[in-house]
């Protein structure tokens, strides 16, 4: 029995069987909320499964010049990371592997899989995602430190770096969570440059580069790329839920589950928001953005929540 | 920074048709650009000599599929002039109307691909769904979508009733509140001018020794425009104004599209208001007396050349295209050059290419699995032979 529950927690609920389906979901309600604001009609709800299931059977092809085991191996790595970030984030309350500092494991780890994509373009050998690679890798210094100084902002005024305690901090406390408004957008916009998707998926731009850092990865490998994708989305999503806006605010249970998946289902309609409302920029105007723009504001909510702790007291 | 060669094409998600651009890439940064040409050849040019006048307007409205009416009006521009035939008013009223028609369909397809290549896709799908009522207009007047047909040799097919009138009327009162909110939209939007502005320069000087023709060479201050500088049908009777731009990027030629997608508006609603009465075709004789003519018109993408030449039987000797896209691919690599990777979509976007109007011939050589580009003297020495095949020896003049 003490085998049993942890195995079941990792692969079930909320770990990979969860991820997998609940992300596949999003992808769908991702898709379907552009369609309907592009006047398109849009995917049904089975469509990310029956092309995650489609893509499974299809045949995997490794190029000859690429680093077979490498090529092999990443999209395994990819995932392996963000289910791990999960069992850190809170789903129905409490996270299942808490510990003080957990934030900055998080943090770290949500990083691999960006740089499995790096990999993965850089092993390929072929110009698309040897392009495609690089680009990962500079996009990755425009977003990272927002991202990282934006989400310290409320863990400085909760006083503690375990993301569980961060979200019962905000949920005892509901008046501070408006005032991490400016870190929650900049979080916001930097997760969208982490998940490449528009206006920042300069890495595998179709129209540019092809499939980018996936141009050759194909069949089974692809789909695990791209699940990772979708498995990201909601550990990004449920990170965000959980340092800005107070997790589950302090309800327990199925109720405790509702809640998040309304919120990460809120976080997804800003998600796709903001991907119908913009053009694809270039890689040097994200950098510029990133550095110009959202790591001031970033930094300005961090200053602002050391200002309103020393206040507090 | 070591460099990577990339292709662009011949298949590739930007890229509508077979075309491939090699690009060096230093980083992100270009350094260079070679555009080939030669996957597209279909033998429009030669086909056209075996057949009929009347049969070769089928074949022609089919050199492209957006420019269809600009073919086919040119071609039979010049058929009428060899035939020495008076064309009706009404008819050539009619082609006016369908050749703006035409050009707003066009420019909105060409503002959605825009939005698709800078990775705007919420535009893309706006304009294109927009461009479903010109669509409809175009298959109310016509029956046909996209090669409408309303061309024939002496006039037009299809005759226009008061109700189709309102039809229109009506259809381009919503495009133009449409067009003035993608105007607002482009000039507002900060992704679409950081994605436009300064990209693919082509400066007035450069566009005007590369021959650029169109919206291009108007998005470079270049005041050229046939309906302007050489009136055809009844453009001489239409009250509209030359848009020009001069900020010679991609920004200019997106601004100049919209524009003058404004001011095509504005002249189907003045031929639709003043449409003469009369008959819409005459007659013209199958057979046309020996002659040769050479005919220009301002097509959605820029200045359409045919030349036709007749020898007194139902078929012409010689029919030669010169597609608006061959003249501003030129412009192409200079506007490639020194860009980042990131705009090259965009850039060739930018001219509106139409690679299968502009291909013509090219050589694959299977012995040494390479093609060939054929020299002057090559190409001399092989039509002397052709012709002496069929009887003619030139050498001895």
């Amino acid at each position: 029995m003490e085998l049993i529950t942890p195995l079941a927690y990792l692969l079930i609920f909320p770990g990979f069987l969860f991820l997998a389906v609940y992300g596949l979901f999003l992808q769908w309600v991702d898709r379907k909320l552009c369609a309907v604001m592009q006047n398109r009609m849009g995917p049904p709800w089975f469509q990310g499964y029956a092309d995650f299931i489609k893509l499974l059977a299809k045949e995997v092809i490794v190029p000859d010049e690429a680093n077979t085991r490498m090529f092999r191996v990443l999209p395994f790595f990819a995932m392996a990371a963000i289910i791990t970030a999960l069992l850190s984030i809170p789903v129905w309350g409490t996270a299942l592997y808490g510990f003080q500092g957990d934030l900055v494991a998080v943090i770290y780890l949500l990083t691999i899989p960006t740089v499995t994509f790096f990999l993965a373009g850089w092993s390929s050998a072929s110009p698309y995602s040897t392009v495609g690679a690089m680009r990962v890798l500079t996009q990755l210094f425009a977003y990272e430190v927002p991202l990282m100084l934006s989400l310290i902002g409320p863990a400085i005024l909760a006083g503690t770096w375990n993301i569980t305690e961060i979200s019962a901090f905000y949920a005892a406390h509901p008046v501070l969570i408006p005032a991490q408004l400016l870190g929650f957008l900049a979080a916001l916009i930097a997760l969208q440059g982490k998940l490449e998707r528009m206006p920042f998926d300069i890495p595998h731009a179709k129209n540019e580069i092809v499939g980018g850092q996936f141009t050759e990865y194909s069949g089974r490998l692809l789909d695990f790329f791209l699940l990772a994708v979708d498995m990201e989305m909601v550990v990004g999503a449920a990170l965000l839920n959980a340092v800005f806006l107070g997790g589950a605010l302090g309800l327990t249970g199925p109720a405790a589950i509702a809640m998040f998946l309304a919120k990460t289902l809120f976080i997804t309609f800003l998600l796709a928001l903001l991907k119908v409302l913009m053009a694809r920029i270039r890689i040097e105007q994200m950098i510029n953005f990133c550095w110009k723009y959202l790591a001031p504001v970033a930094m300005a909510q961090l200053v602002f929540d050391i200002f309103l702790k020393y206040k507090l007291g | 920074m070591s460099k990577i060669t990339i292709p662009l094409g011949p298949q590739h998600p930007a890229l509508k048709e077979p075309e491939n651009f090699m690009l060096v890439l230093e980083g992100e940064q270009i350094s260079g650009a070679t555009v080939n040409l030669g996957y597209n050849h279909r033998g429009m040019e030669k086909a056209a000599e075996g057949r009929t006048y009347l049969q070769n307007l089928y074949l022609i409205e089919r050199v492209c599929g957006i420019c269809s009416h600009s073919h086919t009006t040119t071609y039979i521009t010049n058929v009428e002039e060899l035939a020495k035939c008076e064309t009706p008013k009404r008819a050539l009223a009619i082609r006016t109307l369908f050749a703006e028609l035409e050009r707003v369909h066009s420019h909105l397809l060409w503002l959605g691909v825009a939005g698709y290549e800078m990775g705007f896709e919420t535009l893309f799908m706006y304009t294109w769904r927009d461009r479903e009522q010109v669509l409809d207009c175009l298959e109310m007047l016509s029956g046909n979508r996209v090669h409408y047909s309303i061309n024939t040799i002496g006039g037009v097919r299809r005759d226009i009733t008061p109700e189709q009138k309102a039809g229109v009327v009506q259809r381009i009162n919503y495009l133009i509140e449409r067009t003035n909110y993608y105007i607002k939209l482009a000039l507002e939007e900060p992704t679409v001018a950081a994605r436009t502005a300064n990209v693919g320069k082509l400066p007035l000087d450069v566009a005007i020794e590369r021959g650029a023709v169109g919206p291009t060479a108007r998005a470079s201050g270049l005041a050229r425009d046939v309906r302007k500088d050489e009136p055809y049908l009844i453009y001489n009777e239409l009250d509209f104004k030359l848009i020009t731009h001069n900020t010679n990027d991609v920004f200019g030629r997106l601004v100049v599209r919209a524009l003058e997608l404004v001011e095509s508006y504005k002249m189907i609603k003045q031929v639709l208001n003043d449409l003469p009465e009369g008959p819409i075709a005459v007659k013209v004789p199958m057979r046309i007396a020996p002659g040769e003519c050479v005919n220009h018109y301002e097509a959605p993408r820029g200045e359409d050349i045919h030349y036709l030449k007749s020898n007194g039987t139902d078929k012409p000797e010689r029919l030669k295209v010169r597609a608006p896209t061959l003249a501003n691919l030129q412009s192409v690599a200079y506007m490639l050059e020194g860009g980042w990777l990131a705009d090259v979509p965009l850039v060739i976007a930018a001219i509106d290419p139409c690679m299968s109007c502009t291909d013509r011939a090219a050589v694959w050589n299977p012995k040494k699995g390479k093609t060939e580009v054929y020299s002057w003297e090559d190409l001399r020495k092989l039509s002397i032979e052709q012709y002496r095949k069929r009887g003619v020896d030139f050498t001895r003049l």
